[in-house]
Order: C-alpha cells, then structure tokens, then sequence
C-alpha cells in the first residue's frame, strides 16, 4: 500500500506517479489521503491499479479513468469519472452533476444521490446510483446503461439515443423522444448482473425500463419534401 | 459563513478568511463580504461608506453629520472605508451623505451590516479590511471574476440590498436590462450597468413592496432570468437559491456549530470539522435559509 498525503504533495505530482503505473502488471494498492476538495484528483489513469481517495474530492476525481479501481471514501464535486473508458470508480457519497459524463466502458457506482445531468452524453459506461439522480440525467445517452434505485428528476433521457435506464422509484418527467418500455426477462437478467456487480440487494422487478422512441435522433424521412 | 454557536464569534474572520482566499483562481479581479456583527443602538443607523483615497477625512465627515444632528457620530476607518453610526434615521443619513459628500458610496445601510469590497485578490483585499480579525454572527463573501461588465468596486459584490441586506451572485442574468428599466419606474436607483445590482434592485423592491424574503426570492424564480446561484445575508441569518437549472455550482455544509456555503467544497474543506458536517448540493429552485433567534 503506498499512501500519498496531499496536504504534501500536489495533485500534479499525485497524477504524474499514477500516470507511470505500467498498463499490465501489478501497480499496486495506493491511497489518497487529505484529498479536501481539490480538483482532478487520480485522472488519466491507465494502469489495474487500486486507489482509495480518503475523502472528498473536487471536480472531475478519476476523470478518463481506464482498468484503474478507484473508490472515493467521501462526496465528489462535477464530472467525477467523466469520459471513464474501463475499470471502476466508486463513490461512497453523493456525486454532483454530470457524474460519469461522455463515459465510454467500465463502471461507475454512486452510493449516495447524483445531481443533475448523471450520466449526460454516455456512450457505454454503466452506472448504478444507490440514492436519487437530478434533472436532465442521462441526457442524449448514447449507449450503456443507467441504474437509479431511487427518484429521477425531471426530463430524464432527454434526446436519449440507445442507451437504457432503470428506475426503482419515482420518475418526475421524461424528456423528449424518451419513452417507457416493457421489463423482458432479459432485462431483468442485466439489471440483476448490474445491481449485483454495484452490491445493491434491491428487487430488479421493482424497476422500469426506459429508451429511445427513435423517433428524434436521425433524419425523420417525411420531411424530405421540405428541402 | 453563518454561525450557529455564539462562542465561535470571535474566530468568525479568522474561519471565514481562508474560505474567501480559496475561491480566489475563480474570482481573482475583486472581492468583498458583508460582516454582521456591533450591533447599533436602539434609534442609530449603521452606514459603510467607501471613499477611493484611502486619507479620506472620515473623522471630519462624521463631525460635520453630528454637528448637522446635533448628536455623537461614531466613525471607525477601515483601509477604503469607513463605518459610521449615527442617532438618525436610515433615510436621513442616507439623503445626508448623498447630497453633502457626493464622492462617497454608501456600500450598506442597516444596524449590523458592513460591506467591505475592493478590487484585487481576495487574499490582498482580506489583508486590507483585516478580514481575518474581525468578529460578527456571519460573513457572506464573494470573490469576483466578471463577465458581464465593469472590474470596479462599484460593480464587486456584495451588493446592498436594503436595510441589513445584501446579495451575492454567481452567474449572469439574461434580462436585467428590462428590469433596470421597470425598477427605475419604481424608483429603485442604479450605480452601474451590473447585472447583480438588478437583483440586488429587485429584491430590495419586493421587500419594500411588503414581501417577505422568502417571497422575494421565489418571485425572483420567475422573474429574474439566467444562470445564478444567489446567497443574501439578512440581520439574523443567509439564504441560498439556485435558478431552475442550476448550472451554478454551490454546495452547503452543516454541522451543530455552523453553516457553511461555497461555490466549491474546497473553500469549505478546512473549517473545523468539515470533515464530519453533513454536505448537499442546494436543489433547483428551492430556497434554503437559515437565521438565530
């Protein structure tokens, strides 16, 4: 385990020894302690390393993440995880907004409530949200999948292209082109694995499935006279 | 920063200070905060007045106004300013200074606040005004980056916005020259193009118009349009709302002692205890307030 104290060390210096981590092998086991608040804490890692950030973060925490496993032992500010494209960042608190934005593979878990704008523009992270997410989540989500074991705010999946959100609890308003659609037992199936691999012990028949009417996103050939 | 536990009062500068410097690579061109504290007598008003010569002759201007009531002006100096308390009403002292010392911006009017701003970093203005050494129940500071006009002390917030009230923003209003134009028909007055002195404006119409603060501020919901996250002090507490979207970051954090609000959790981070307080991001159009008793 190395410790890495930022009460001593900058961020940049943090994310410069993070950044040599080979991308195979065995990088080891870090932890961040005196985080408070600060900004781009373990971006850019590219290494199956394990990171435990000891507190709360500022903006965009384990942002462009790839293998890495890093988990968050407090609240992260904006964009925490934005752009992820594989491994795992773990936030034990709440996130604020647009948590996992533009996230292209690997998994994000938010413990807490997510603030608005979770999961804007992913094209194919998965996310999983213990608490509650804020208005205008997942917002032109192009692929991956949303998990939201409480409330979503208003216009949820707005201009939504494929990807696919699960509700467990209340849904304020879905944005355009953002639709109901029935729980197939396969869907059942991935939302369990999803809930599973989060280490939520929720019900996934409690939940609803939302998409894209696919009628928004691509060019809508009766308008063609017009032109 | 608002202190729920009076014994903290003496250290509320020096917790409030490294709050404000923190903020300063998002605010770097001015900064100011409003301070509540030395409450004024029963029947005396309590003025900030800002005078760009730092030698302005407070003493003679506090002279000359005892003189003109025939009754003890207090008058404290502090770098650019200076506050005054005098036996008066607050409009008389206000009509005062403006028609005999022109040259002096009154920056706040009440019995407990003092509004300090200048320009330049917020870790040299804190060393200007002392910030760090200065008691009271609550400070609300704000660390200036513009965008939507003027770098002055004029255009720096806080801004007064009626008797023992101020207003700070984060954001930019889309139609605040509209409502310049409707609150000057209404006789609220303007010392600059500032899109934050429209709001300051607005909420100083409705209060006078019988609202209370919370209508205000929901009436501001509606009214007043763009991205903002707004903090008002008030004599016996702050308030916190964010616009329907909330794209202005803001987060508040509470522990038995006290209630923190900043644009970011790092300006929070090291107040004691910080570590344990509970911490959420304010809602969307919802208005949190807090006040002692």
């Amino acid at each position: 385990m190395i410790t890495v104290d930022l009460d001593r060390v900058t961020v940049r210096a943090l994310n410069e020894r993070l950044h040599r981590l080979p991308a195979r092998g065995a990088p080891g086991q870090w932890r961040i302690v005196h985080p408070r608040g600060k900004h781009a804490i373990a971006v850019g890692l590219n290494a199956p390393a394990t990171v435990v950030i000891d507190g709360h973060v500022g903006y965009y925490a384990a942002g462009m993440n790839q293998q890495a496993d890093v988990t968050i032992q407090g609240h992260a500010g904006p964009g925490v995880a934005e752009n992820i494209m594989s491994g795992v960042v773990r936030i034990k608190g709440n996130a604020s907004q647009a948590a996992a934005a533009t996230g292209r593979g690997g998994f994000v878990v938010i413990e807490g409530d997510a603030s608005s704008r979770c999961g804007i523009a992913m094209k194919g992270v998965d996310i999983v949200v213990g608490g509650s997410v804020g208005h205008n989540s997942a917002f032109m989500a192009q692929a991956g999948r949303l998990v939201v074991c409480g409330d979503a705010g208003p216009a949820l999946g707005d201009s939504i292209y494929e990807a696919v959100i699960y509700v467990g609890g209340a849904v304020a308003g879905l944005g355009a082109d953002c639709i109901g659609e029935d729980m197939t037992p396969a869907h059942l199936a991935t939302l369990a694995e999803l809930l599973q691999r989060a280490g939520f012990d929720r019900d996934p028949r409690r939940f609803r499935r939302f998409g894209s009417a696919r009628r928004l996103y691509n060019f809508h050939i009766d308008h063609a006279g017009e032109y | 920063m608002f202190l729920k536990d009076a014994a903290l009062e003496p250290r509320l500068g020096a917790m409030f200070t490294p709050m404000l410097v923190e903020m300063g690579e998002r605010g770097p061109d001015s900064a100011g905060v409003a301070i509540y504290r030395n409450p004024a007598p029963p029947g005396a008003v309590k003025l900030t007045l800002h005078h760009p010569d730092p030698a302005f002759a407070w003493d003679d201007l506090a002279r000359t106004l005892g003189a003109h009531l025939d009754a003890q002006v207090g008058v404290t100096a502090l770098a650019t300013h200076a506050v005054l308390v005098a036996p008066a009403t607050a409009d008389a002292a206000v009509a005062w200074v403006r028609a005999q010392v022109p040259a002096v911006r009154i920056t706040s009017v009440g019995t407990t606040i003092e509004i300090y701003k200048e320009m330049g970093r917020p870790e040299a203005v804190a060393e200007q005004f002392q910030l760090a050494r200065l008691a009271g129940s609550h400070a609300i500071g704000h660390t200036r980056m513009a965008t939507e006009s003027a770098v002055t002390t004029e255009h720096s917030h806080p801004f007064s916005t009626g008797l023992d009230l101020c207003l700070v923003h984060n954001g930019s209003l889309s139609n605040h020259n509209r409502w310049r134009l409707t609150l000057q028909r209404h006789g609220v007055s303007f010392a600059t193009d500032n899109d934050t002195e429209v709001a300051a404006g607005y909420l100083t119409h409705r209060l006078r118009a019988g609202d209370t603060l919370e209508q205000a501020l929901n009436a501001g919901l509606k009214d007043l349009d763009g991205f903002y996250t707004f903090a008002v002090g008030t004599r016996s507490g702050f308030a916190v709302v964010r616009d329907p979207i909330a794209c202005k970051h803001a987060v508040l954090a509470e522990t038995a002692q006290w209630v923190a609000m900043a644009t970011e959790y790092r300006s929070i981070a090291r107040l004691p205890g910080a570590e344990r307080a509970r911490i959420w991001e304010p809602a969307p159009a919802t208005i949190y307030a807090w006040s002692r008793n």
